[in-house]
């Protein structure tokens, strides 16, 4: 079709649409727009198999460190070797010893050593502490479970190639030997890893669990909950209700949007600086965390909760001061309650931020070592964040699963609370 | 014993507030009229008297304790420990505390085991101190409080100023954070400054903030020459921005332009998963997967590629950034008016050619606005690079290197060490305080130019 247009006008030569030239432009125009189009699907495909990436990654290394590798091992507690006096004292060493190497009899000095570190070194301290908890043991003999050592624990998990030279694996020939001796005879066994949960931290792969860390993880964001939640409310109703407008007001708000976006290690270096160089606070402390994590939470808690007390729509307020409350019991008993679920999904997630958070713990210390779960807020402790960046750090094979599995765990709880927090929200949001 | 105390303080806290109640109750009789606040707001009101100012006491007092008895500890031990310098006075003070807490390396002499005794009544003495204080200053609230009542006192006015106190000191511990964080980097960069010339610190080539061990020992002085770190931190930067503005601006575009609702319910969300997993996962898939994969890579084609590779923590952070980068390009492009959107097609123009001539430069400033602010957090990030990058400060650009950025230097400069006199650990607070200065400044102009943008429609 060709539009014809007015020449005496001194308009341009009508347009043949049809023609060759027109069709290849307008091809070529619309080739622009689905390479255009193109290029966004590349792009969101790209993030999103970055995402993949990353999960499955985490995935295949840690799923296996979610089962452990098992040997069952009858010991007899001659109540002449352990005193049920002094459990503690008994020659642990000698009677867990004894008792392994009595699984391959008539092994010569040298190859009964190598015959033991098959097992978990802290195998007779396993049994030790068993016995102290149920002294009934002793005069009997009593099935025990306990780990194999980690390289033994690789090999069960098919994570060490047999065909490679022996000088090039962990593990030698003779103990690849026992070990399917021991498989064959049932005495080897891959249970769910509850040490993984139960254990604290260790410098033995098979023994190192996460206790320690959720515990210190739990502390620190008590810490932070019960100073930031309060706090963050009470700024927020005071600065969206109460404050003149003025220029200190307009400082604290500029301040507080601020904070929210400074780098997390400046928290850390206040904390360091503040908290235990000024106040002399513990080092390693889940309170000093706590506090340098609320001081990071605030800001968002604060945010969330004046735009929510924002959203409470007037009539409300008008009806309560109108039959005679008080700003503040109008606020108290109508604004805030009804502000309520929005305030406290902000808050699940500021949470669910500062449980993620590294950089300040560590500049406080909190990655000590730890071999006990924490129980206050003044003890040394680690958090599960910096667990994790412990265990990426350590050379032994085992801690990789491990420290894939400890983050596995952490998104767990992230994962918890968000979905917490969008229950909440679609629980309890009103329109108004 | 201090939680103890606290607990104690709760109880006489809920007792006022009962007692309050019913003394309340008794003093209005039957004279509802006249009775000006309600009974519950005379229980609150000696809940607070009780309450708190024995906790701000006890508060101080664990402030103040600790150094409070280190000096009575000094001055016991007569006059040659006090013309002591501060480190050697730091240093018997803790192994009289380790001694004293029972943990005992060698045998300690006479004088510090006695000090340590010493040190332990007194901490004993002064806890019960704190406790007889605080009980006795909560009874005397109680009975201030408690005289108050009377049919025409204005508890609840009373009770509504203490929330108010409360809710102001709460919104000045933003300004008190931030002044705090600029006090503390201030002075300790002082100190370092004092040791260290500013402009070496600023223009110097050579970081080597190792300290000697010995006092002879050769080479060990030390230098603070940050224009490597800075450089380093600029080169991940980059990278990272490289990698996140394209990937994050062409994800913008196709969810607001092409994308159906039910594809951007979906992938909005998952796009989101990726700012919400936190960095030190980042950095542990640095090192597990990408780090071996570039060098596999590297191994293949011939090239030598580090292990603390920059490409790899500054890819990363770009993996991390793309999120960020993306929902604030979204939020630009949507803001820009349906009108421009409907006029641009109705001239004929081609749905591309709409998005690439008109609604991208409309909505740049937006988007440079959210460049500035991702920039600002590659900058201030810190676990990827602390577990990917390198720790040697070294004068490169090359992404296949190993470079050092800021925030590693403060980590590995501070981590394990607590002592703030020597320039190791104050170099990692002038570093800090360039890394806020730079990271304020960058989101300040960024938001200026969000906002400024915003309202141009």
């Amino acid at each position: 079709m060709t539009i014809a247009l007015d020449d005496s006008a001194g308009l341009r030569a009508p347009v043949d649409w049809a023609s060759a030239e027109m069709k290849a432009r307008r091809k070529s125009r619309y080739a622009a727009d689905t390479r255009l189009k193109f290029y966004g699907l590349t792009a969101i495909s790209m993030a999103i198999g970055f995402l993949l990436i990353l999960f499955s990654s985490l995935v295949l290394t840690g799923y296996k460190a979610f089962v452990q590798t098992m040997v069952t091992v009858e010991i007899r507690l001659d109540p002449e070797q352990v005193n049920r006096d002094d459990i503690f004292n008994a020659p642990w060493r000698t009677i867990v010893q004894s008792a392994l190497a009595d699984l391959e009899p008539g092994l010569d000095q040298a190859d009964r050593r190598q015959f033991l570190q098959i097992f978990t070194p802290n195998a007779q301290f396993l049994v030790r502490d068993r016995v102290i908890a149920n002294p009934d043991m002793i005069g009997r003999t009593v099935s025990f479970t306990f780990p194999l050592a980690d390289p033994l624990d690789q090999l069960a998990k098919g994570e060490v190639d047999r065909s490679l030279p022996e000088d090039r694996r962990r593990v030698n020939d003779k103990q690849i030997g026992w070990y399917d001796g021991l498989n064959e005879r049932g005495l080897i066994s891959q249970p769910f890893n509850t040490g993984l949960f139960l254990n604290a931290d260790s410098r033995f792969p098979e023994l190192a669990g996460l206790a320690g860390a959720i515990s210190g993880s739990f502390w620190a964001l008590l810490v932070c909950f019960l100073l930031s939640f309060p706090a963050g409310i009470a700024a927020a109703i005071y600065l969206e209700e109460f404050a003149p407008k003025n220029r200190i007001t307009d400082l604290i708000e500029v301040n507080i949007n601020n904070l929210a976006a400074v780098p997390s290690v400046v928290f850390g270096l206040l904390g360091l600086a503040v908290f235990l160089g000024l106040f002399g606070l513990p080092r390693s402390a889940p309170l000093v965390g706590g506090m340098v994590l609320a001081l990071m939470t605030l800001p968002t808690i604060i945010i969330v909760t004046r735009a929510s007390l924002k959203s409470v729509p007037s009539s409300i307020r008008e009806a309560a001061l109108g039959i005679g409350a008080s700003k503040h019991e109008t606020i108290i008993h109508h604004i805030l309650p009804l502000s309520m679920p929005t305030i406290l999904t902000g808050t699940i997630i500021g949470l669910a931020q500062a449980l993620g958070e590294t950089a300040p713990l560590l500049l406080i210390g909190m990655n000590a070592f730890i071999t006990s779960p924490t129980t206050g807020v003044l003890e040394a402790s680690t958090a599960l964040p910096t667990q994790i960046f412990i265990w990426a750090d350590s050379p032994e094979r085992g801690f990789v699963a491990r420290t894939s599995a400890a983050i596995l765990v952490l998104l767990g709880f992230l994962l918890a609370m968000n979905a917490i927090a969008i229950f909440l929200r679609q629980r309890f949001e009103r329109r108004w | 014993m201090a939680s103890t105390v606290f607990f104690i303080l709760l109880i006489l806290a809920v007792l006022g507030y009962v007692a309050g109640l019913f003394r309340a109750k008794v003093v209005r009789g039957t004279a509802y009229r006249e009775f000006h606040s309600l009974p519950i707001y005379h229980g609150l009101n000696i809940a607070i008297w009780t309450g708190v100012p024995a906790l701000i006491i006890v508060l101080m007092w664990l402030l103040f304790q600790g150094a409070a008895v280190d000096r009575i500890i000094l001055n016991s031990l007569g006059t040659e420990v006090t013309s002591l310098d501060a480190a050697q006075q730091a240093l018997l003070l803790s192994e009289i505390k380790q001694v004293a807490a029972g943990r005992i390396f060698r045998e300690p002499t006479g004088e510090i085991r006695a000090a340590a005794d010493f040190y332990n009544a007194v901490v004993a003495n002064a806890q019960w101190a704190m406790l007889v204080v605080a009980i006795s200053i909560a009874l005397i609230g109680f009975g201030v409080g408690y005289r108050m009542v009377a049919v025409r006192f204005r508890a609840r006015h009373s009770v509504e100023r203490s929330l108010n106190y409360f809710m102001i000191f709460c919104s000045v511990v933003a300004i008190a954070t931030t002044a705090g964080i600029i006090v503390s980097l201030l002075y300790e960069a002082l100190q370092f400054f004092a040791r260290v010339p500013v402009a070496e610190f600023f223009f110097g080539l050579n970081w080597e903030p190792q300290i000697p061990m010995r006092e002879d020992q050769v080479a060990g002085a030390g230098a603070f020459g940050a224009v490597p770190v800075f450089l380093g931190t600029l080169v991940i930067a980059v990278i990272a921005m490289a990698v996140a503005t394209p990937i994050g601006l062409f994800s913008a575009v196709y969810l607001t332009e092409f994308a159906s609702n039910s594809a951007r319910a979906i992938i909005k969300p998952l796009l989101e998963i990726l700012a919400g997993i936190p960095t030190v996962v980042y950095g542990f898939f640095a090192v597990l997967t990408v780090a071996p994969a570039l060098r596999g890579l590297g191994d293949w084609m011939g090239i030598g590629v580090s292990p603390n590779a920059a490409l790899v923590a500054g890819g990363v952070m770009g993996i991390m950034l793309i999120p960020f980068i993306s929902s604030l390009s979204d939020d630009a492009l949507t803001a820009v008016p349906r009108a421009v959107r409907d006029g641009s097609l109705a001239l004929g123009a081609t749905k591309g050619e709409t998005i690439r001539k008109v609604l991208l430069p409309a909505a740049l400033p937006g988007i440079v606005g959210g460049i500035l602010l991702a920039l600002s957090r590659a900058i201030g990030e810190t676990m990827i690079v602390v577990m990917a990058a390198g720790l040697i400060a070294s004068l490169n650009v090359n992404p296949l290197q190993s470079v050092t950025t800021v925030t590693v230097q403060i980590v590995t400069l501070l981590i394990g060490d607590t002592s703030f006199d020597n320039p190791k650990t104050l170099a990692a607070f002038a570093l800090g305080l360039v890394l806020f200065v730079i990271t304020l400044a960058l989101n300040v102009v960024a938001l200026r130019i969000v906002r400024k943008y915003r309202e141009q429609y």
